[in-house]
């Protein structure tokens, strides 16, 4: 089980009708998936919509209770397949990912769930990580909706109508028999707000109401020649009862008053839209803007009546659609010249083609819409204030490992181990460990998904020199295990592959797996790497149940690198995320030194009087708790190492100096806490002894000081 | 002053935090106190991979409740901050504060601006090879000129002193500010309702709080010239007195005092013997800049860090007192220091008398058989009684150093340089000045050391060829920082090779 404990979360969506639920927008989301009666629940974690897989994960007992399934799918394709349950029964379903990534993962099964049809409502969930503090390829999702005709909600950031929305999906799903992607961005996931909630429902039926009562329909199923009547089904039926439902229903919305431009927005930027509006004078704090905003909180398909009688009769609207191709920009252009009108669509000619759209992106993209269309509303030009200080002026802050991760010694020995046998080519793959390629370490030279660290290496086959590919423990069972291991073995691959089994899927917030050593009550767990490996015919498998050791880390690199054994090599090298460790054993250790037991602590340092500040030891490590600081030696003017008080004591900073012969300056202090009595003694001993020692060589060197 | 309009009247707050500084906290803390206040309050962030040492900012808006008529709309809140529009922002790290200027969210008319001095130093800076660090005063200075009202202390430090984190610092910081509308008392309310580590987290806003509005004092490093304790010691201060120049005393007394630490008073005066030689040479340009940076640098390379210095610095009892408290060891509590040493075969011959160091490494048979003993690195224990007689021993034969074959090479190497630095001294004291403060390159033990005393060489070799070039000084700068820009060498390959090319 994740270290971290939801129960707080949990509490929250036992809130009755009338109850005020505040909390962030993926945790609304989950309300409104018990609100609207789903049966089942499944999907894969990821930022942004973790929340909602965590939350669900330790809310067994009330998932119980309703009567809803709940599944921590091995991978996005197993959460999409898991929609079949509404193909033939009316049961609501809801699955989640972190999108596109998850999505591409899915494509297989949302391909096949949508070309059948379903008759409960299904709906997908997808957190879109686009733009800022994203760590993904920038895609949009829409792509996926139009491929495979699934209706794609992108809802006004506020609380009430995402639960309400999420309501709606399920019914436009059933009276559409089409999949929903239900689409939140990052802000949106983590965006705080208040609703009303309504009470939970369980879903008329259950799943395992529904299994013991199967049925059968083969008109459902994709094989000739159900798989042609259903392209025209979609054409035919579904679209239109979409179209006709989001009319209906009024699912966009319209704010401001009527002019003769108007702005079309996709729901989720209203708010930084109406932010930006705002600072021009153009709106105000509850959205009645000087002309009229049309808000797609159903960004797939568009309504072509809605589009006629919003466009007609305006000189320009603007389409403000983040990323690109700009799908809906190309469709209102159809929709416009299909209806006659002659109204101007201006989108991306002002505004940005590629990245996020913020609140200044926006304002400078209205303003130049407005100084074109409608130069009464247009602001002011205000020149921009000269910038204070240039971006060099502020170091910039990638992403690296967390104190005391045991993911750093392995790159500190690769890359100790390439100052031996030079450069080698590494696939790496998806997960904390791709922080790899960024400095210190700057290792790995592509990365082609999750899991596929072994699969991206495939193509070198080694002559002298092998690639090296990274996995995951987490990528690993997601599909590793067959994409890159079973693929590896089957081609004769002769790579090494290195396997990081940390005991969590630790990049999206410290999730079990197949291979976790920890207990877990819900799920089964313990399933050792290297079983797996050997079960597919890998003969060279190597575990290292400490990376800490930096020394044996190399060693065994270097073994696997220059083995003769040909076939893959695996190295499994087990170490638990510090992260995820720290959650657990410090408020243990903070308890015991409370309840006054013995407590032995450990942690780094580094002597001043010997570092001499050339911080190779850093360039080794990376780690945050080694660090520099002002050289307190007054000839001496480069900043030394320094170890500050955030140290776990894992030990890396020593191994990494004593593997690579840097210097003697670190040392390990061991703190013994509520000492027994032994050790006092022994210490007494010790001391007095050495302090004996000290202060005669103390007194010898007054007697020779300046 | 300007009465926004009816619109703008929310309170826009954007927090910048590094991960797993308790950003997200604060900015609950802040939206918390909107609400007991009758605001509407919404945050938001980007987390995503930042959480792992990344920097994020949190944004906040807060509503008043009263300018919502009933029936109307709920407002809409925004999600991310516009520049120019921000009227707090909260920043947890001085680089931070620069990082909220550069993006524009402090704005002369409507900020104020809430920053912890201390540096949390980003990846660049730390593995730099040398100093890497960026300017700390460039960032004040853009922030005392962009901001409406610039609030500036360690807050690091004052969470510290409290045991507690520096979220609730800030927190403090900005209840105290009183840059918003709202009572102290309710800032402490919405930290008792976050209901952990209650206590010490009040504790350490309530110094926030108090730092924010009293005038932060600078400590100002003044150091203090080391006095004489003995009698040698004033007959050697005497020297430097009489014989440099006034401008170099402070580095000259550093290195007397360090060198008769290292070895003895008449070590100190060989070192004296040096610089004057070269202060002869000076014509005090630059405020005897030559001189000056000799007396730093020639201490520095004669007290070469060799085994015996290491072993005595490791076993003196004044640092075990610094790592007492470096590491936060309580009185009560016991300490085991242990060390990570790996001595080489190289490093035991440097020891040994000339002579059969010598011996031992120019013999490969020797020293293949010798080399797998010290082919490992070793856990130095010593708080434990054996290895620090051992270390002490070895610490005592600083009175055979001048013997080992350590000294021998190291002085070689000192007077090679030394007489670069006169020849250049006596017709171009600033390339002198230069060529002295390439002793920077030479430090480290091990590779390190090897590759930077190599970097050394290729430059002292290119100085024959340089020496005769118009701006020798300028050149030999250039290729100092060429020498510490990459750690492959290829910055200083390219410069000498270009050097050649011009030549």
């Amino acid at each position: 089980m994740a270290e971290r404990s939801f129960k707080a979360e949990v509490q929250k969506l036992r809130k009755g009708e009338g109850e005020l639920f505040h909390g962030e927008g993926i945790l609304a989301v989950t309300k409104a998936l018990l609100q609207s009666g789903v049966a089942y629940v499944g999907g894969y974690q990821g930022s942004p919509i973790s929340h909602l897989m965590d939350v669900f994960a330790d809310a067994n007992e009330l998932m119980q209770e309703l009567g809803v399934h709940f599944e921590a799918s091995a991978s996005e394709a197993s959460a999409a397949a898991m929609l079949a349950a509404s193909v033939n029964y009316p049961l609501r379903g809801a699955v989640a990912w972190k999108s596109v990534v998850g999505t591409n993962v899915a494509s297989d099964a949302l391909s096949n769930v949508a070309s059948g049809g379903v008759t409960g409502g299904a709906l997908v969930i997808v957190g879109e990580d686009y733009g800022e503090g994203s760590s993904i390829m920038q895609e949009r999702t829409h792509a996926f909706a139009m491929k495979s005709q699934m209706w794609l909600i992108d809802p006004r950031p506020n609380h009430s109508l995402i639960v309400d929305l999420v309501e709606k999906s399920f019914e436009l799903s059933e009276a559409s028999n089409t999949p929903v992607l239900f689409e939140l961005r990052v802000r949106g996931c983590h965006q705080t707000g208040t609703f009303a909630a309504r009470d939970n429902k369980r879903p008329p039926l259950t799943v395992w109401e529904a299994a013991e009562a199967p049925r059968r329909d083969v008109s459902r199923i994709v094989l000739p020649p159900a798989n042609f009547l259903h392209e025209v089904e979609k054409i035919e039926h579904r679209w239109p009862a979409a179209i006709q439902f989001v009319r209906e229903n009024r699912l966009n919305e319209r704010f401001g008053q009527d002019a003769d431009v108007g702005i079309i927005v996709q729901g989720g930027l209203f708010n930084t839209l109406n932010r930006a509006l705002e600072l021009i004078d153009v709106s105000d704090s509850f959205g009645d803007a000087k002309l009229p905003i049309y808000v797609l909180n159903v960004t797939y398909p568009l309504i072509p009546d809605e589009v006629r009688d919003f466009c007609a009769g305006k000189r320009a609207v603007l389409m403000i659609e983040e990323g690109q191709p700009e799908f809906i920009e190309h469709e209102l252009n159809t929709l416009i010249r299909r209806a006659d009108l002659q109204t101007q669509v201006v989108g991306k000619a002002v505004l940005p083609r590629a990245g996020e759209y913020t609140g200044a992106v926006l304002q400078e993209g209205v303003t130049r819409f407005l100084s074109e269309w409608a130069p009464g509303l247009a602001p002011p030009a205000a020149p921009k204030p000269p910038a204070a200080l240039s971006p060099s002026d502020v170091p910039a802050r990638p992403a690296g490992f967390c104190t005391g991760c045991p993911e750093r010694p392995i790159f500190s020995a690769m890359k100790l181990l390439q100052r031996e046998l030079g450069q080698f080519h590494v696939s790496a793959d998806i997960g904390c460990h791709l922080f790899s390629i960024l400095p210190p370490f700057d290792i790995g030279n592509t990365t082609m998904g999750y899991g596929l660290g072994t699969a991206g290496a495939s193509a070198f086959k080694a002559r002298d020199k092998r690639a090296i590919a990274i996995m995951g423990d987490g990528g690993f069972w997601h599909n590793g295990l067959t994409s890159g291991i079973g693929n590896a073995v089957f081609n004769k691959d002769d790579s090494v592959t290195v396997i990081i089994d940390n005991g969590y899927s630790a990049a999206t917030g410290g999730q079990d797996i197949l291979s976790s050593r920890a207990d877990n009550a819900a799920r089964v767990t313990k399933h050792p790497i290297e079983r797996a490996v050997r079960g597919v015919g890998v003969r060279w498998v190597k575990t290292l149940t400490r990376t800490y050791d930096v020394g044996r880390m190399r060693d065994m690199l270097r073994e696997a690198f220059t083995s003769k054994e040909t076939g893959p090599k695996v190295i499994i090298a087990q170490s638990e995320c510090q992260l995820n460790r720290q959650r657990r054993v410090r408020p243990a250790m903070r308890k015991a030194v409370s309840e006054g037991r013995r407590v032995v602590r450990e942690r780094f340092g580094v002597d001043p009087d010997t570092c001499t500040g050339d911080h190779s030891c850093i360039r080794l490590s990376g780690c945050p708790s080694l660090t520099i600081k002002s050289n307190p030696d007054p000839l001496r003017q480069d900043p030394i190492a320094h170890v500050d008080n955030s140290c776990v004591g894992c030990g890396v900073c020593g191994e990494v100096s004593h593997a690579a012969v840097l210097c003697p300056s670190f040392y390990k202090a061991r703190i013994i806490i509520n000492p027994t009595r032994w050790d006092r003694l022994r210490d007494r001993l010790r001391m007095s002894l050495i302090g004996m020692w000290q202060r005669r060589a103390q007194r010898a060197l007054a007697r020779r000081a300046f | 002053m300007v009465q926004d309009p009816p619109g703008r009247r929310r309170i826009t707050i954007a927090v910048l935090a590094l991960g797993g500084e308790g950003g997200g906290v604060l900015a609950d803390w802040i939206s918390e106190v909107g609400r007991l206040q009758g605001y509407i309050a919404q945050s938001t962030s980007v987390p995503g991979v930042a959480q792992r040492t990344g920097a994020t900012v949190y944004y906040i808006e807060l509503f008043p409740k009263e300018h919502v008529s009933t029936g109307a709309h709920e407002p809409i809140l925004a999600l991310m901050p516009v520049p120019g529009d921000v009227d707090i922002v909260v920043a947890s790290e001085l680089m931070e504060v620069g990082r909220a200027v550069l993006r524009g969210f402090v704005t002369e008319e409507r900020t104020t601006l809430i920053g912890s001095t201390h540096r949390v130093y980003a990846i660049s800076e730390k593995s730099a090879m040398a100093d890497g660090r960026a300017s700390g005063e460039r960032i004040l200075a853009a922030a005392r000129q962009k901001a409406k009202r610039f609030i500036a202390f360690d807050m690091n430090e004052i969470a510290a002193q409290h045991g507690s984190v520096i979220s609730s610092v800030m927190f403090g910081a900005l209840a105290g500010s009183g840059a918003l509308p709202f009572p102290v008392a309710a800032f402490e309310q919405a930290v008792r309702a976050g209901g952990k580590a209650v206590a010490s987290n009040l504790a350490a806003f309530e110094a926030g709080s108090k730092a924010a509005v009293g005038e932060v004092e600078r400590l100002v490093d003044t150091q203090l010239l080391p006095a004489p304790t003995t009698e040698m010691g004033r007959r050697l201060l005497g020297r430097i007195h009489e014989q440099l120049p006034e401008a170099a005393h402070e580095f000259a007394t550093e290195g007397v005092r360090r060198l008769v630490d290292y070895q003895d008073a008449a070590y100190a005066d060989l070192y004296l013997d040096r610089i004057a030689s070269i202060r002869e040479l000076d014509n005090d340009a630059e405020n005897w800049r030559l001189t000056r940076e000799a007396a730093r640098h020639v201490a520095l390379w004669m007290s070469y860090e060799d085994t015996i210095r290491v072993a005595d610095l490791k076993v003196r009892a004044g640092r075990f007192k610094r790592v007492r408290e470096e590491v936060r060891a309580g009185p009560e509590e016991i300490l085991g220091i242990t060390e990570y040493m790996h001595p080489r075969l190289e490093e035991v011959c440097e020891t040994l008398p000339a002579a059969i160091g010598r011996r031992v490494l120019a013999s490969s048979r020797l020293s293949s058989w010798l080399r797998p003993l010290f082919g490992k690195g070793r856990h130095v224990e010593t708080s434990g009684v054996r290895w620090f007689i051992l270390l002490a021993l070895l610490a005592g034969m600083r009175r055979w150093r001048r013997g080992t074959l350590r000294y021998r090479t190291e002085q070689e190497r000192i007077e090679h340089w030394l007489e670069h630095v006169r020849d250049a001294a006596g017709t171009d004291p600033a390339a002198a000045a230069e060529l002295v403060q390439c002793q920077r390159l030479i430090k480290g033990y091990g590779d390190t050391f090897e590759r930077g005393l190599a970097r050394f060489n290729r430059i002292m070799d290119a100085w024959a060829s340089i020496k005769s070039g118009p701006d020798a000084a300028s050149t030999l700068g250039r290729l100092r920082e060429a020498a510490l820009a990459d750690e492959e060498g290829t910055a200083l390959s390219s410069a000498i090779t270009e050097l050649r090319l011009a030549s």
